[in-house]
Parts: structure tokens; sequence; C-alpha cells
């Protein structure tokens, strides 16, 4: 059983040979893909029967299978579909060797050698043209096809990374945001995806840690819950690593986050000292069960000393990232003074945007460092207070932006 | 190589900077902050730089700048200087080499 497909015209036609001679099929093509071709394996196999082009009605086809068979033998790819049938066969000589037969029924054949030779070389030479043309309009057309296929599957990633965009970013404007590429990067909408499982999965570690400290699970429970949490947040930092190198921007003006988070965002995420005054301030009022976990005064000065060091830390590198804003506009408001080409300033520039990404992996450096810190100091049931207030700080504020976002559709 | 080598255990705190570099600028102001004068050797203007630079290199920085030392031992870049910070263990280092002002 051999078969091969054709592209002409609208529909894909899909030859089927088996012993009872040449049966067409004819497919419909789908929307939005590219079949490829299927290889047989051996065109030349004795079973196979050539009817010939004058007894099916159409020459084209048979034509090009017969030169095709030759292709396939050497060129047994299946991925360059298009290539297979764009690929320029020695017109002549293949058409010479099908009219004689390859193989099997050359009974058929001989029937032709019974007409005048003249007539019969007038016609294999228009047949030679027909399928000529024929091919060539076919290349056309696919290529036209594998065009279209990349614009679709193109314009899928953008609708995927927009609706993604605006199912946590409330609000439709948020939902392109100025500057956006044409071109979707696929590192950001990875990213996208990923967060949004990041986000669902931190609700339900959410839920974990509250009806575990409502239900006063023994520590042993709670640290399982606390560790899970750890990673989860560790986790958070790789993807935005990750992501940082795809579109520093992108992170660092916080645009995954809902809209009212973007509101304290600084250099792509929560500050660190607010992390630790969101997390360790919680420990000392007893919200949730009844038992009192309020930190030790060794815990408060260990706390105190974190708090301090965090400030600091923010602060010098706060510092660093306006001496990077400051000499990336100088190296590119410098361009301006020189007519022409700029870009040897843009190349300058561009190296300095570089050590962006430098700073927004510093600045989760020190949230990672700080959360560690704070494991450390506090105790188990303590830290799940410590986490569980932070998981809802954030939920608020995506509520905050969901309400936010409500409202202003109703005024308008 | 010699040159750093020497440079780092020449005084107390030697941090090895480039002046465009705004990371190095970061850990500047924090050492500030922290109210020590650290000995900064900015290597994009030493006539050695390129050698200074492999040879913060192969002493395993990640980045050759900013490259930090403390009484004559390697600390690190960024990363670990913040870690370090944040632990509380920077502050006890710099300890005996506090500015008094």
């Amino acid at each position: 059983m051999l078969g091969l497909c054709l592209v002409s015209g609208k529909a894909l036609w899909l030859l089927w040979f088996d012993n009872k001679g040449l049966e067409r099929k004819h497919f419909p093509l789908p929307s939005s893909s590219v079949i490829p071709l299927c290889c047989p394996k051996n065109m030349n196999s004795s079973s196979a029967q050539f009817v010939t082009s004058r007894r099916m009605g159409v020459y084209d086809p048979i034509q090009q299978m017969s030169m095709w068979g030759e292709n396939f033998k050497s060129n047994n790819n299946l991925n360059s579909s298009a290539s297979l049938i764009v690929e320029d066969v020695k017109l002549d000589s293949q058409s010479e060797v099908a009219s004689h037969g390859i193989s099997g029924p050359s009974n058929q054949y001989d029937q032709e050698a019974t007409k005048p030779v003249d007539k019969t070389q007038r016609r294999l030479a228009q047949n030679r043209e027909a399928a000529r043309k024929s091919r060539l309009r076919k290349k056309a057309y696919v290529q036209q096809l594998e065009t279209s296929r990349l614009k679709l599957n193109q314009l899928e990633h953008e609708l995927e990374c927009a609706r993604h965009q605006s199912s946590y970013m409330v609000g439709g404007l948020d939902a392109i945001h100025p500057g956006f590429p044409g071109a979707v990067n696929p590192g950001i909408t990875t990213f996208e995806i990923e967060y949004g499982n990041w986000v669902e999965e931190q609700n339900r570690q959410i839920r974990a840690l509250r009806n575990a400290l409502n239900a006063d699970v023994p520590d042993m429970k709670l640290r399982i819950l606390v560790e899970n949490c750890r990673h989860h947040y560790i986790e958070l930092f790789r993807m935005k690593e990750t992501a940082a190198k795809a579109d520093v921007f992108y992170v660092s003006s916080g645009m995954w986050k809902t809209s009212a988070e973007r509101f304290f965002s600084w250099i792509g995420g929560i500050r660190p000292s607010e992390l630790l005054k969101v997390t360790c301030g919680s420990s000392q009022i007893n919200v949730l069960g009844p038992q009192l976990s309020p930190m030790t005064e060794e815990q408060s000065v260990q706390v105190g000393y974190l708090q301090d060091a965090c400030l600091q830390a923010e602060d010098a590198l706060w510092q660093g990232m306006e001496r990077l804003q400051q000499t990336l506009a100088e190296t590119v408001a410098a361009s301006q003074l020189i007519e022409g080409s700029y870009i040897p300033q843009m190349a300058a520039a561009m190296k300095k945007l570089e050590n962006l990404v430098e700073f927004v992996n510093e600045a989760d450096h020190i949230r990672e460092e700080a959360l560690d810190q704070m494991f450390r100091i506090l105790t188990i049931r303590q830290a799940a207070r410590g986490l569980l207030a932070l998981g809802e700080y954030f939920q608020r504020f995506r509520d905050l932006s969901k309400l936010w976002a409500a409202r202003s559709h109703e005024q308008a | 190589m010699d040159k750093v080598t020497r440079l780092a255990s020449e005084n107390g705190i030697v941090i090895f900077s480039k002046s465009s570099c705004c990371m190095c600028y970061a850990v500047k102001i924090l050492f500030s902050e922290l109210r020590v004068r650290p000995t900064i050797h900015e290597i994009d203007q030493d006539p050695e730089g390129r050698e200074m630079e492999k040879a913060l290199m192969r002493l395993g920085c990640n980045a050759p700048v900013p490259a930090v030392f403390i009484g004559g031992t390697l600390i690190g870049s960024t990363n670990e200087v913040m870690s370090l910070h944040l632990k509380g263990s920077l502050s006890l280092l710099l300890k005996p080499y506090e500015a008094l002002s």
C-alpha cells in the first residue's frame, strides 16, 4: 500500500495505490495545519500498477507521482513536505521512464507504441509543460500555506498572551501594555502561563495554611506546609530570573502583577522590608486560633536587625538603580547631538540595559535572603502565620485590583 | 595575579570596581552606610586593568566587579555581600575597621 499527498487547489488529494489500481480520495484541507506527505516505502514495487494518464483522464498527478517516486527514494524527509512537492526532478528523463513503465504492467504502455511517434512525442511534451506549470502553481500555493500557518501560530500566541494578561491584570486596558512589540516574546508568554499556575497554587497553599492554623495541627504537619510555601516562593524567583532574560522591562516594571500590586512594586516585586513587616508583624497578633505565639524579646531584636539590614540593602540597590537610569539617559541623549547614524550610542545603551537584569536579580536575591532569615528567626508556627499573612496580603491586593477595575468599568 | 592579591591585602577593606559599573556603586553606597571607608580600585582606570579583571575571574568571581576583600580574604560580589549583610555577619566582619566618626 502506498500513499501520496498532493496539494492541489483547495483540497488535499490522497492517493492510495493498491493492487486494484489507482484510487483517489479527496480530503478538504483543515484550516490551520500543514499535512505532511506520506512517504511511500517503495514506489517501485512490482505490485504497483500505473494506470495510463489517458485512462485516468488526468495527466498531471500521474506524471508527478512517478517523478516523486524517484524523489522519495533518495529524500525520505516527512517534514519538508513543501520541498518534496517542489523538488525539481529531471523532468524529461523521468517522464520517459514513466511512460515506458517503471515496473509492472508494461502492457498498458505497449498500446501507446502503436500510435504515431510524433503525436506521442507532442503529447509527452504537452504533458511535461503542463506538469511543470502545475508544479509551479503548487509551489506557490504551498508557500502561501506555510506563511499563513506561521501567521496563525503567531496570532494564537498573541491571543493566549492577551487572554492571560486580562485574566489577572484586571481591566481591559491592562491587557495591552504600551510599547509591546508586535512579535510575541515566547519567554514572557511562558512566564505568564506559569505565573497563572503559580497564583492558583499559591491560593491553594494559603487555604491549607489557614485551615491548618485554625485546626491547630501539630508542628510537624505545619512544617511541611511551611516548607512547601517556601519552595513555592523560590520557584517564583527562578521563574522571574528566566523571564528577566527574555524581557527585563516586563519583570522590573511589575507588568506581571495586578495593577494595585504594581503600585507598590519595587524593582519588580515587593520591597524586602515590606515583606518582613507583613510576615513578622503578624506573629504578635492573635488573629487565628486560640494560641498566641508572640515573638520573644530575642526574636524581636533579631527581626529588628534584619529589618535594618533590609532597609540598608534596599537603599544601596536603589541608588545603584538611579545611577543606571541616569547613565542610560545620558547615553541615549548623547545620540541626539550626532546626526545620522546613532548606532554606537544605541549599542552603548544596550550594554547598560543588560545591567538592569543584574539589578532585578539582586532585588529578588535580597527578598529570598530576607525570607530565609525570617525562617531562621521564627518558630514554625510563627512562620506559618507569617506566610499566611504574606499570601493574604498579595491576595487582597489582587482583589483590590479587580474591584477597582470593576468600579472603573461601571463609571465608564 | 600578584597585583590583585597585593592590593587586596594592603588594606582592611578593599573593593575592586569599575567607574561605569552601577552595581559597584550600589555596593559602595552600602559600605558607606555601614560607616566604613573601603579602599576602592577602579580597574577600568588602571593600566593593568585587563590582567586584574582576569585575575579576579580566576579567583572565582562570576563578575570581576564588584569584588570585595575583607582582611585580605575574598568575600565575593554583590550577592555574597547582600547575603552576609542580611545574615548580620557583614557588620561583624567590618567591626574592626569601622571609622570612628
